[in-house]
């Protein structure tokens, strides 16, 4: 597997995104960002009916297509080619921005560069000096979506906290994160800042604060001041499914 | 008699103007309009400002339009790509300009344009650097920038199939920018990559109504843009 951490800690990109499809209730019509919330889609549960939302003209998106079933004209946000389910329904870009804009889409889970502790994201451009930016659908999703959650790797591939006091690079949104999920734990974003919800196996809580650049409000100790660290095989959702 | 019919590529693209704003239909190559592309880059016409959500890739279609030197600005939302280098390169080099547009406020602006619309408030985009210069307004506690409408010259589509009325249906998520760039043209020109062989398509299924739409050239077995990508394909 790729993008495994150096350290070996924490949870594995599958586990990420695991975590985050068990907290999505059955019913959610939910949009999914490139990269790893991509992989959301293969870890909802099955009791669980979810449709997902492709901003190019899809409702009701399903797994990748076997080869002799692949149309260059039935393809997902990130351009790669995608199924339809039953039930699903296509449309202009118009409608699927009314869709996300006027806060139809009960979810929407996006990768990031960086988390500001008020919720601000920033997952769109390097700055100044990117040679190319592009910003896509991302601003439309975060200011319309009910719920933006992000799925992220705690840190930079350089090993820079991406969760901070301020955003350094140019803003997609302005608090409008609510939960955020890495490989190392699971936060909420709250009006007091990051609020650990559960922390990954093998890790602690010092070396995932020394990871951070900001603080991080731990409510979910026991007696004893510890995170009580789950495997992900036993693991229930913090955020039980309406 | 009303015929939107248009027997040739060539004509069909006859009329774009140097100076002319061109909405061109497709979200990445699904949708995009490649034949009537390709007949633009053999009419010439130059100095485009070109509407469109992405700007191509590899060296046909679109990408070849921006290589061959007739677009002087691009409006979009996503101009980087995989395997999209002309614009990219272009760009770096201060040989083109970029207005970049949130996808949903770029998808208002057009809609808005062909509506009769002259702006939007959208809350896409505030306090971020896409939103300087650009007037604010708070409605119910929330701000929101204006964002003007979006009007073309000519607009190319893909469709596939058309009816002589200029009634369009499109094919899966080839669909995206088509049915509202058709509105927001002067002139919107379609390819169809089937005339219906019955005289009218079924008034209940048609996305786009012929009243949109200026002319419909037929290209049956259209080209796939990522094959000829593949292949290493350039045009002219």
């Amino acid at each position: 597997m790729t993008g495994v951490d150096s350290e070996k800690l924490g949870w594995s990109r599958d586990e990420m995104a695991r975590n985050a499809a068990l907290d999505i209730p059955s019913g959610a019509y939910v949009n999914l960002g490139i990269g790893i919330p991509e992989l959301i889609a293969d870890h909802i549960p099955d009791d669980r009916e979810v449709i997902f939302h492709t901003e190019n003209g899809l409702l009701g998106m399903g797994p990748s297509p076997a080869p002799h079933l692949s149309d260059p004209e039935l393809i997902n946000a990130g351009k790669k080619r995608t199924s339809a389910v039953d039930g699903a329904a296509y449309f202009h870009h118009a409608d699927s921005f009314a869709m996300i804009r006027g806060g139809h889409i009960d979810v929407c889970v996006l990768g990031a560069m960086q988390v500001a502790e008020n919720g601000d994201l920033a997952n769109w451009s390097t700055g100044p000096d990117d040679p190319m930016p592009a910003v896509g659908g991302a601003m439309d999703l975060v200011a319309g979506a009910k719920s933006i959650w992000i799925v992220t790797r705690h840190r930079t591939k350089r090993g820079e906290p991406k969760l901070l006091s301020d955003c350094t690079l140019p803003v997609t949104g302005l608090g409008i994160v609510e939960r955020i999920y890495t490989d190392l734990a699971t936060i909420e974003v709250t009006k007091s800042g990051f609020e650990l919800k559960e922390l990954a196996p093998n890790t602690s809580l010092e070396r995932v604060q020394e990871l951070t650049g900001a603080r991080l409000l731990n409510r979910c100790a026991d007696d004893e001041g510890q995170i009580r660290a789950q495997s992900v095989s036993d693991r229930t959702s913090p955020w039980q499914p309406e | 008699m009303i015929n939107k019919y248009c027997s040739s590529l060539n004509d069909a693209v006859a009329d774009v103007f140097d100076g002319a704003t061109l909405m061109v239909g497709g979200f990445g190559e699904a949708g995009s309009p490649i034949e009537l592309i390709h007949a633009l880059i053999d009419q010439g016409a130059k100095n485009l400002t070109v509407v469109s959500n992405n700007t191509g890739s590899g060296n046909v279609g679109l990408a070849a339009l921006i290589a061959n030197g007739q677009v002087s600005k691009m409006i979009c939302s996503f101009p980087r790509t995989a395997n999209s280098t002309v614009f990219p390169r272009k760009y770096s080099e201060g040989k083109i300009e970029l207005e970049l547009v949130p996808q949903g406020t770029l998808a208002e602006r057009i809609r808005a344009g062909g509506a009769g619309i002259p702006a939007i408030y959208s809350p896409a985009g505030v306090g971020t650097i896409l939103a300087e210069g650009k007037e604010t307004r708070e409605f119910g506690g929330r701000t929101y920038l204006l964002e003007t409408a979006i009007k073309a010259d000519f607009t190319l589509i893909k469709a596939r199939i058309a009816d002589r009325y200029g009634n369009l249906q499109y094919n899966k998520t080839a669909r995206n920018f088509g049915p509202i760039m058709a509105t927001a043209a002067n002139k919107t020109i379609a390819q169809a990559a089937q005339f219906s062989k019955v005289k009218c398509l079924d008034p209940e299924a048609i996305v786009t109504p012929g009243i949109f739409v200026e002319r419909v050239v037929e290209v049956f077995d259209p080209l796939v843009e990522s094959d000829l990508v593949s292949a290493g394909a350039t045009y002219p």
